[in-house]
């Protein structure tokens, strides 16, 4: 605990040709890198998960190691909505709102039973799994997971960011996925 | 385990008897709490009397809670009373029938009765006369059921992804 | 007594000018606001900076408790008091334990009252601790929170050491404890108590005499304790007005008869009251727990964490091996098929909010025919217009969150 660190992390570089002064790589990899190293997370914390969110964000687990410190309360601003908690039918319309008025790219991570399906909340109140209104890209199992379950959801989500390629948000496949859930 | 103040349970039963008579339907000890059924007309002037009475004192309403019984077709309603002076609860409870659902509100003498009402026809369906801003609070203004009475049922219907074969029903 | 400060109220006066009919502006705070802690929303009618009335809506996280609670047997219910105050989850579970033990009869053993003690108020100490650290955060002091969140880790640790997890603990049975204390939890246990005042301390020199800090909680979402007895008050948040009511002390569950403690009151029921009622609280729960401790080791019996209540028990493993009769009781227990005899009940706990009550009717069947839940933030939340009104909006928040209310406790 009371180790300090130096020297810091730097990511590795994506394949490429270097030579002296100069490194070539393709576009998309080095977008996909800046991306992936500096995702801005939208918490959208309902309940207990959001509790667990806490923890992650403080100092034991520190999610501000993995390029995340900086919490977007506004989804204009943000790369990543996390979902945390239960979504119940009330909320629905909000939760909608708040992933279409997200920029592109955009990614969405659904952390907690509660989130990906319902959970132990089998009710005539509660939002089935939010999968059901917005696409999901990564799912967190837990009741509430911990902080190093929601930390491995990020680094699953940063794999897919850091590989995907530019002109997917323009493909006729996003758009068709989007029209599935009637999201313009 | 739990201590019973039988003297306070009879000075309460006997002013009672003396101010409502038959107002005052029944009244029986269960477990450690006297339990006072009381005819849904006199509800407001017996909880006002409750409140100001000198020797009662019971100031603070703890929960308000309404219940379904099917096998009556009625709707109840079950108020738990404190009184901080004397360290003394009683349950009053009072019901009326499914299809005229009406009770007075106690709100003008507790005001945290307010939500508790509000949350009891929300999920009952008991009118609250006199309520000041009776409507749904914890579900969606939309609904038309009432979710908590025992005929409706606890999951979403509308769910098209659950195979009866795979969860054995 | 604290000297008022500055009064808000009289400063919207004299800024804005009361001659020409004013135009108020509609401002809506919610359901997700990183000031609001939680899914409410506020419609607030806004003269300026100046809160003229705000219009609350809840429900955002209706989950149904209520309606699940009739289709679960005992056992089950267990797991759904964990997500009601999610901040305190061992409270809530010991407090539904007692229930049904209060409907059934069972008398606990001692030891297994004061290992509850242990629990519940290293639980009013986690909960407590994201109060009044949240306080901090919405008044720009993230110092604390960042700090002391290492000491609530702490305490899930010990948490995972007795019952194998951290936030929604499901801990206890019916009757005492699934198992023993750990020779671990234990040593954590010992930890704890020598290590948390001084992190304790350190936050309490950060805040407690901060000018800044005190300029933004004093007479802020004052309240009298006329009206919050009125609106139903309980808790840290009741006591802060004034009124020394705690249900540990009025009507003792648990043997806390046995324990010397004190309950801190307030003044004029302020934000910075509600702060240093928790912030005392807090040093109360770590005196109880150390006597609690001291009980502990002077008894010769290690070995009791249950009541000997064969309903509830689960047997021995090595019988369930090896034994039919205790297999096919091993499985009534767990899937939950034990009919609970008819009867009526109340029972409540001081619960970090306050007062936690549960009406439980039994009908004798397997699963509760009513279970109520009394949610001391459903409750008192409802006193928060009258308490902001005429406040900045920044004391409206500072006020949200000095009220500690819990989305999943207010929604049920």
């Amino acid at each position: 605990m009371t180790q300090i660190i130096t020297k810091p992390n730097v990511v590795e570089a994506p394949e490429g040709i270097s030579g002296e002064g100069y490194f070539l790589t393709s576009l998309d990899k080095a977008v996909g890198l800046a991306r992936k190293n500096s995702l801005w997370p939208l918490p959208f914390a309902t309940s207990c998960c959001g509790i667990e969110f806490m923890a992650t964000m403080a100092a034991t687990y520190d999610l501000a190691r993995f390029g995340s410190e900086r919490l977007s309360f506004s989804p204009r601003q943000s790369d990543l909505l996390m979902v945390m908690g239960t979504i119940a039918k009330k909320m629905t319309p909000v939760l909608r709102e708040v992933y279409i008025q997200m920029a592109e790219p955009k990614w969405v991570i659904a952390v907690g039973a509660c989130a990906s399906s319902g959970g132990i909340f089998d009710t005539y109140s509660v939002l089935q799994g939010i999968d059901r209104i917005i696409p999901v890209d990564v799912y967190v199992p837990g009741c509430p997971p911990r902080p190093e379950q929601i930390i491995s959801g990020i680094l699953k989500i940063q794999d897919l960011v850091g590989n995907e390629s530019l002109r997917r948000r323009n493909s006729e496949a996003y758009n068709e996925l989007l029209g599935k859930y009637n999201i313009e | 385990m739990y201590q019973i103040n039988q003297e306070r349970d009879n000075l309460v039963i006997s002013k009672l008897t003396n101010q409502f008579g038959d107002a005052i339907l029944d009244h029986e000890l269960l477990t450690d709490m006297l339990c006072l059924t009381v005819q849904k007309g006199s509800l407001q002037n017996i909880m006002l009397f409750l409140h100001n009475d000198h020797e009662l004192q019971y100031n603070f309403l703890t929960s308000l809670c309404g219940a379904h019984y099917p096998e009556t077709n009625r709707l109840g309603v079950i108020y738990h009373l404190h009184s901080f002076a004397n360290n003394h609860r009683i349950r009053i409870k009072t019901s009326t029938e499914l299809e005229k659902p009406y009770i007075s509100t106690i709100t003008s003498i507790w005001p945290a009765a307010n939500w508790q009402e509000r949350e009891t026809y929300d999920f009952f369906g008991i009118i609250f006369d006199g309520h000041p801003n009776l409507k749904r609070i914890l579900n969606v203004d939309e609904m038309t059921s009432f979710p908590l009475r025992k005929d409706f049922p606890l999951e979403d219907q509308t769910r098209e992804d659950k195979d009866d074969s795979m969860f054995g029903r | 007594m604290v000297q008022k400060k500055f009064n808000t109220g009289y400063w919207a006066k004299d800024i804005v000018s009361t001659e020409e009919p004013k135009e108020y502006n509609t401002l809506n705070v919610g359901p997700t606001h990183p000031a609001t802690h939680g899914v409410f929303q506020n419609v607030m009618l806004m003269d300026g900076e100046f809160i003229v009335s705000t219009e609350q809506t809840i429900g955002y996280i209706h989950r149904a408790f209520e309606k699940i609670a009739e289709h679960r047997p005992f056992y089950q219910i267990t797991p759904l008091t964990d997500r009601l105050n999610y901040c305190s989850a061992p409270l809530n579970n010991m407090g539904w334990h007692m229930t049904v033990e209060k409907l059934l009869g069972i008398e606990t053993p001692k030891r297994v009252d004061y290992l509850r003690i242990i629990v519940m108020e290293l639980a009013r100490i986690a909960d407590h601790l994201i109060c009044n650290t949240v306080i901090g955060v919405d008044s720009g002091a993230l110092t604390g929170f960042t700090y002391l969140f290492q000491d609530r880790e702490f305490i899930y640790e010990i948490y995972e050491e007795i019952c194998g997890s951290r936030l929604t603990t499901n801990m206890g049975r019916i009757g005492g404890f699934e198992r023993n204390f750990s020779p671990k939890a234990w040593e954590k246990i010992r930890h704890f108590l020598k290590s948390y005042p001084k992190n304790l301390k350190e936050f309490e020199n950060l805040l407690m005499r901060n000018r800044i800090f005190m300029d933004r909680t004093i007479n802020v979402g004052a309240f009298s304790a006329e009206r919050a007895l009125a609106y139903g008050f309980t808790g840290p948040n009741l006591r802060a007005c004034g009124v020394d009511y705690d249900v540990r002390v009025m009507n003792p569950y648990s043997s806390y008869n046995e324990f010397e403690f004190d309950v801190p009151i307030g003044q004029s029921g302020d934000t910075y009251d509600r702060f240093m009622v928790r912030q005392e609280e807090m040093w109360q729960s770590l005196r109880i727990i150390e006597q609690a401790v001291a009980k502990l080791d002077q008894m010769d019996d290690k070995e009791t964490y249950f009541a000997p209540d064969p309903r509830f028990v689960l047997p021995p493993k090595e019988k369930v091996y090896n034994n039919m009769e205790a297999l096919i009781w091993h499985f009534k227990i767990v899937m939950g098929e034990t009919d609970i005899p008819p009867g009526e009940v109340y029972h409540s706990i001081e619960a970090a909010n306050g007062e936690l009550g549960f009406y439980l009717v039994s009908d004798g069947g397997r699963t509760p025919s009513r279970l109520h839940f009394r949610r001391p933030c459903f409750i008192y939340y409802q006193a928060y217009p009258e308490m902001v009104i005429g406040n900045m909006l920044s004391d409206a928040v500072l006020t949200m969150s000095s009220m500690n209310v819990i989305a999943g406790e207010l929604d049920a």
